[in-house]
């Protein structure tokens, strides 16, 4: 099976000196293409750190991330500008753009790849809406739309350009019970059918089951693997 | 990306933020619109005091002018000899010379008995150095003892010259002295002279007992037909005294609108105001891009997390701050044609909209909203995306 994220004694720590906060301590972990990865653990415990890493938001410089065939520790921003266009994010806040419709923020995702033309982007971004239930809301703004709604929204934004990995961070935090799961397993479904792998930190243990595999960090040590 | 959808998409992004939030746009685009009015105002005084200083200079018909060498100005002259003039007269090019003679007094308005300073010109009236309708079907008139003819651009203070005459009034006092006032031309004022009387070289010496014709302000030369006027110059450059200024026609304006431009201080105040308009406009438009950015920060962070690179946000801000100049000089160049229409009526000075105008104050606007989009820029380094999770 392919190996799309390959981490191999990372290590990783904020601030300098004395104030040095070692957060992610000798992490080696592999993820083959198409696996449902669930990361939980206690808050602090360095899995936002990890995840902004893995998805080339935050360099890191000891020990060794390859996302996608890309070295990421020590990278330049033309790399990580690069692997930033092959994963879709999914953010515990919506971050929806407020002045857009819908399908104006999903389309954001296909405006960077210049090969569709409008019509099609468009399109696209209509039929991915369409998946995740909101084929009647294509013109609506952000907050003109519930939660669960934005955050669907935000779902088929990060699965329009066909990601080779989602990355997603508590993104059922701010969802009530019902939402939550809906939006999970939505995305479970489309990334099954397209064989996108997922990353996706969660304190939320009524979805656990959607998962392939479940990591748990402690105060930046993988417990179990 | 390729190079429509280089800027395409970013000023897209500009635009859709902008008309997102009407209240913000509406305080941005008055922002610009208030610089815009402001550096029209400033431009268009400045143009209308240049045009009307040399309005008088304009209407001179002659080839070469005689003026002292501390003479700043027309409407302030250092007089020199008469006789300085008639020296030109040795040089067989000249086909003739003539003095002008001027003074500021007071006129009398026939209604309210009010003084009010204007320009009296004096000189011979079958000299015809002024190219102008009304002074040259009245050489003869002229000809009689206190005859004077009014300039009817004059500002109204001095009275409705027109229907008095008309009415059959026709006496006044320039000076304190009796005149008649036989008819009327067109000059036109400037910043100098409220207004303008013309008469001929005796009667200019009656109203004012102090001049004698000895000591002129200028000389105007007329020469032969097919001479040239350049080779004159020199010539005589080289037997007149050296105090004198020879210039050519086009000489003659430049040196008065270098006057306004330069030596006076009122060339510097417009220029000063038009920097001030643009000071101000460049603040708010800074401010408010600045604050839109910050405002913005966690989309921009979304962004760049999906991929986009540094040089997108910098093309959004610099889209925005296109549209804010566009959007605020539109309303800015209608409400300032509306301005110059209003500043001619109060002021009784030419004020046209120019195309040339029009294009110079976008471009300093252009530039003032590129500037702000420039410095505004700095602030997109808080947009980190490692912050978004
Ligand atoms: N930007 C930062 N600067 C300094 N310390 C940070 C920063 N972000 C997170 N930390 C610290 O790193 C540790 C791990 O944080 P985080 O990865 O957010 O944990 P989790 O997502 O598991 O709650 C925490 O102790 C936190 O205080
Ligand atoms: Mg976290």
């Amino acid at each position: 099976m392919l190996t799309v994220i390959e981490v191999d004694r990372l290590n990783f720590s904020f601030g300098r000196g004395v104030l040095t906060q070692s957060v992610l301590k000798n992490i080696t972990i592999s993820i083959h293409q198409g696996e449902i990865v669930l990361i939980t653990g206690p808050s602090g415990s360095g899995k936002t750190t990890f995840l902004t890493i893995i998805g080339g938001l935050r360099q890191a410089f000891y020990g060794s991330v390859i996302v996608l065939n890309q070295q990421l520790i020590n990278s330049n921003e033309q790399t990580k500008i690069k692997v930033r266009q092959q994963i879709g994010y999914i953010f515990q806040q919506h971050n929806l753009l407020k002045s857009l419709t819908a399908l104006q923020n999903v389309s954001m995702t296909l405006e960077m790849h210049n090969a569709m033309t409008e019509r099609q982007r468009l399109d696209r971004a209509a039929e991915m809406l369409e998946a995740v239930g909101l084929g009647n809301r294509l013109d609506y703004k952000p907050e003109q739309l519930s939660g669960g709604q934005r955050q669907r929204v935000s779902i088929a934004r990060a699965l329009v350009g066909k990601p080779k990995i989602v990355l997603a961070d508590e993104p059922t935090a701010s969802l009530d019970k019902q939402s939550g799961y809906e939006a999970v397993s939505i995305l479970k479904r489309l990334a099954k059918e397209s064989q996108t792998t997922i990353l996706l930190v969660t304190h939320d243990y009524r979805i656990l089951d959607v998962a392939d595999r479940v990591v748990e960090l402690e105060d930046g040590i993988i417990k179990n693997s | 990306m390729n190079g429509m959808a280089w800027f395409y998409f970013p000023a897209r992004l500009a635009w859709r933020q902008l008309v997102f939030d009407r209240t913000k746009l509406i305080a941005a685009t008055s922002g610009v619109l208030f610089a815009c009015v402001l550096v029209f105002m400033q431009l268009g005084f400045k143009d209308s005091l240049y045009a009307s200083a040399a309005s008088a200079p304009v209407k001179l018909s002659g080839d070469l002018f005689l003026m002292h060498k501390q003479s700043e100005a027309i409407w302030r002259p250092v007089k020199f000899k008469r006789s300085e003039l008639m020296r030109a007269l040795g040089n067989p090019a000249v086909a003739g010379v003539y003095p002008l003679y001027l003074g500021l007094a007071p006129f009398k308005n026939m209604e309210t008995q009010v003084k009010r300073t204007l320009m009296v010109y004096g000189f011979d009236p079958d000299s015809q150095i002024f190219n102008v309708e009304g002074i040259k079907n009245k050489r003869i008139e002229m000809q009689l003892k206190d005859t004077v003819l009014f300039d009817e651009y004059s500002r109204p203070e001095f009275g409705p010259i027109r229907q008095l005459l008309d009415a059959g009034r026709n006496k006044t006092e320039i000076n304190d002295y009796k005149i008649t006032l036989i008819g009327t031309f067109r000059l036109g004022v400037s910043f100098a002279a409220d207004g303008n009387v013309a008469t001929s070289d005796l009667n200019f010496m009656r109203i004012f007992p102090n001049r004698n014709h000895s000591d002129i302000d200028l000389g105007v030369i007329k020469l032969h037909p097919g001479i040239s006027v350049t080779q004159t110059q020199i010539e005589l450059g080289n037997q007149l005294n050296e105090f004198i200024n020879i210039f050519t026609y086009e000489e003659l304006l430049q040196h008065e609108m270098d006057y306004w431009a330069n030596m006076a201080p009122i060339g510097f105040i417009f220029g000063f105001g038009t920097i001030m308009g643009l000071v101000v406009g460049l603040v708010i438009v800074y401010q408010i891009l600045f604050t839109d950015i910050a405002n913005l920060r966690n989309e921009f962070a979304t962004l760049k997390a999906m991929g986009y690179e540094h040089g997108y946000f910098i093309r959004v801000v610099f889209a925005s701050a296109f549209f804010l100049a566009v959007l605020g000089f539109i309303p800015g160049y209608a409400l300032s044609i509306g301005l110059y229409q209003l500043a001619e009526s109060q002021i009784f000075m030419p004020m046209p909209m120019t195309f040339s105008k029009g294009a110079t104050v976008f471009m300093f606007i252009l530039s003032m909203c590129a500037l702000a989009g420039f410095l505004a820029i700095r602030k997109l380094r808080v947009a980190n995306p490692a912050d978004m999770f």
